[in-house]
């Protein structure tokens, strides 16, 4: 789960870490009051989107314009900034053409800054521990420097018997050229992070740039959390954060059923059970000429009530000109399947072709409820079979 | 022969009496896995599926031997589940719960290299070894005994390999489901190992999927165990969109190395015969077994 920079910000700052003040708007007379109150000698208005890239961005419809970051020297450029973000379309790097609605920004004071430092915390896969990566190279897209220059980033892995020493944070400090009181400072950062880190089982913190500024304190200008989803339900709090309206309204449907969906582009609908099965059902209509319109996992022990939800959003998304469903039973039962296809195909009207592929538990008992039915629905043998069965009835469908 | 797995392996399983923990533990009843009892605190003393049950594992495997643990606990008490078992010095864990909260299993993960216990899992459907031992919620019918040995990150995809390996003629040694999530038990390497080493298991079928490397490692530990055994190889996620969680906990793209050209180019370089769809698994093996 993501949040925005200006929540992050404040759970971070609660744990001790050092950002500037700052206040989040969703009006320009809010924002004028936002400036007003924090009564600095410049004044950052920031858009507040889940994607990064906001600075370079633009606004659609304006591609030489200024970006989702903009600096204001007083409250008129503040009102100025506000109203040329707020209700509009920020494109980003990471955004895609579509690009976000702004409907909040965060207004910030501006700070001196002597030096840019890349910070962030994540579980590392390979070694399954907590790992620390910093760069001295801040501000930038860290998959550049990555890319360009390896040996600028630093890593540091916690020991999870030792947890996270402060001596390990010193010496990432030394590593990055910190002197004097900022290494401290840092060690602070670090400690802030990972409280934050481990406290709300967060998958990533991440803050690009960390500042010096010029009198030798750190600040985190940029924010970026995301949370492990599977940990949400002992942090019943974070649940108010999420921002439903930069979620995909289909993806925001099937997480109310349990099930696992990503929207995708493409016009053939999938139902398949199991993750791994469904990306390879994805796949193989690709193979076969045409996109898929989304991943649609329903999950090993789906009810009948779960797999006719998942049935109904595919029904009802626009795109959708055809639909496979493959289902290789294992404790999925093939007829509670076929069950629910009837049931929902019946409840909504069934009005694009539909390709059913059913194989492993109970597959006689799915293959005959479905030839029973009375709907038209055309049967396949195996994954290949199907694959080819609905790119055909789809372009046979639109010719 | 086998691998991890075999008619004489002794199963518990934690989680005993709930809904997943009973009715996995009747299949595998049925499918004549040997198993020797369960663990549900509160319940200790008392009989289920004809069963004994043990209120900790360290009770269960001192009482019955057990060299295996199956475990069927909610997400919330998984990882704590699979510790007790580690530090009951159970050789063998299938920890078949999916949605286990990442950082807990780090804390998994440190206690696992300081033991000499196995961990299968989470997130997966578990091992079999056809006709003499099941462990996890696979359907047992549709394996049949042979030699092709079959890994896997996916569940279902695993059961794709099984019916089309079982399609052309052949029957599979042991087929192990590694699992989903990011930070888990044994990976590609572990499992790869072991599938070469193995007499019984005259070729391979490995099946991986977007995000992490760990299929590049497997790929690296083939070409460089010189083993004449043919591998199957496939990905899936090839039209994932970067960036996204497809499903499994573990399966989003971060970087250029976790894509699955990427994955397919590294199988390719070490000898893996990359099937081109899903669909071809069973058929590429053919083709490569002549």
């Amino acid at each position: 789960m993501n949040i925005h920079e200006y929540q992050a910000k404040a759970l971070l700052r609660s744990y001790g870490m050092p950002v500037p003040e700052g206040r989040a708007a969703t009006t320009a007379a809010e924002a004028v009051d936002a400036a007003r109150a924090l009564n600095a000698p410049v004044t950052v208005v920031k858009a507040q989107i889940h994607a990064g890239g906001r600075g370079a961005g633009h606004f659609a419809g304006k591609p030489e314009g200024k970006g989702g970051v903009r600096l204001a020297r007083d409250t008129g450029e503040v009102s100025d900034a506000a109203t040329a973000m707020l209700g509009e379309v920020l494109v980003t790097k990471q955004t895609g053409l579509m690009g976000r609605l702004v409907r909040t920004l965060y207004i910030e004071s501006g700070c001196d800054i002597a030096r840019e430092l890349y910070f962030s915390m994540l579980v590392d896969r390979g070694t399954g521990q907590i790992v620390i990566v910093a760069s001295p190279d801040g501000g930038m897209e860290i998959e550049d420097v990555a890319a360009r220059t390896p040996e600028r980033i630093l890593k540091e892995y916690v020991d999870p018997a030792k947890g996270l020493c402060d001596y390990q944070s010193r010496d990432l400090a030394v590593r990055l050229g910190l002197k004097g009181r900022e290494i401290r400072a840092f060690q602070n950062v670090v400690r802030s992070a990972y409280n934050a880190f481990t406290g709300l089982d967060a998958a990533i913190v991440e803050i690009n740039p960390l500042v010096v500024t010029g009198s030798g304190d750190l600040l985190a200008l940029d924010a970026k959390m995301s949370f492990d989803e599977n940990a949400l339900f002992r942090h019943p709090e974070l649940a108010k954060l999420r921002d439903v309206h930069e979620e995909d309204p289909r993806e925001r449907e099937a997480a109310e059923y349990g099930l696992a969906y990503v929207g995708l582009d493409g016009n053939i609908g999938c139902m398949v059970n199991g993750a791994g099965l469904a990306m390879a059902t994805m796949d193989i209509i690709k193979m076969e000429g045409e996109e898929p319109a989304n991943f649609l996992d329903v999950g090993g022990g789906a009810s009948k009530e779960r797999v006719a939800a998942a049935f109904r959003i595919l029904i009802g998304d626009p795109k959708v000109r055809g639909i496979l469903v493959n289902i290789f039973g294992g404790i999925m039962r093939c007829d509670v399947i076929a069950e629910a296809i009837i049931a929902a195909s019946h409840e909504t009207g069934l009005s694009v072709p539909l390709v059913v592929r059913l194989a492993g538990t109970n597959v006689e008992r799915g293959k005959a409820l479905l030839a029973e039915s009375g709907l038209t629905i055309i049967p396949a043998d195996d994954l290949g079979d199907a694959a080819r069965k609905i790119v055909s009835a789809v372009r046979n469908a639109g010719a | 022969m086998s691998i991890l797995v075999n008619q004489s392996t002794k199963v518990i399983t934690q989680g005993f009496t709930g809904a997943q923990g009973t009715f996995h533990t009747e299949q595998a009843i049925a499918y004549g896995t040997r198993m020797v009892g369960g663990v549900t605190p509160g319940k200790g003393g008392s009989l289920h599926l004809g069963l004994p049950v043990f209120d900790t594992v360290a009770q269960a495997r001192e009482a019955t031997g057990a060299d295996a643990s199956v475990i069927y606990v909610p997400p919330a008490g998984a990882a704590d589940a699979i510790l007790e078992a580690i530090a009951a010095g159970i050789p063998l864990i299938v920890c078949i719960t999916e949605g286990i909260p990442v950082q807990d299993m780090v804390r998994v993960r440190a206690a696992l290299e300081r033991s000499d216990s196995l961990l299968i899992g989470p997130n997966c459907p578990g091992i079999i070894t056809p006709d003499e031992c099941k462990i996890g919620i696979m359907p047992g019918p549709i394996h049949r005994r042979g030699h092709v040995g079959i890994v896997s990150r996916s569940g279902t995809l695993t059961y794709e390999a099984v019916a089309q390996t079982s399609a052309i003629g052949q029957g599979q040694s042991t087929c192990v489901g590694i699992g989903g999530d990011p930070v888990k038990g044994m990976d590609f390497t572990d499992v790869l190992e072991r599938m070469i080493a193995d007499p019984d298991t005259h070729s391979i079928v490995m099946i991986g999927e977007i995000g992490g490397t760990s299929e590049i490692d497997g790929a690296e530990l083939i070409r460089a165990s010189g083993t004449r055994k043919p591998v199957v190889g496939f990905i899936a996620g090839a039209t994932a969109p970067p960036g996204r969680r497809m499903g499994h906990a573990g399966a989003v793209i971060t970087g250029g190395h976790e894509t699955a050209s990427a994955k397919i180019e590294a199988l390719r370089e070490a000898g893996i015969h990359v099937a081109p769809s899903p669909a071809e698994l069973g058929t590429t093996l053919a083709r490569v077994l002549g």
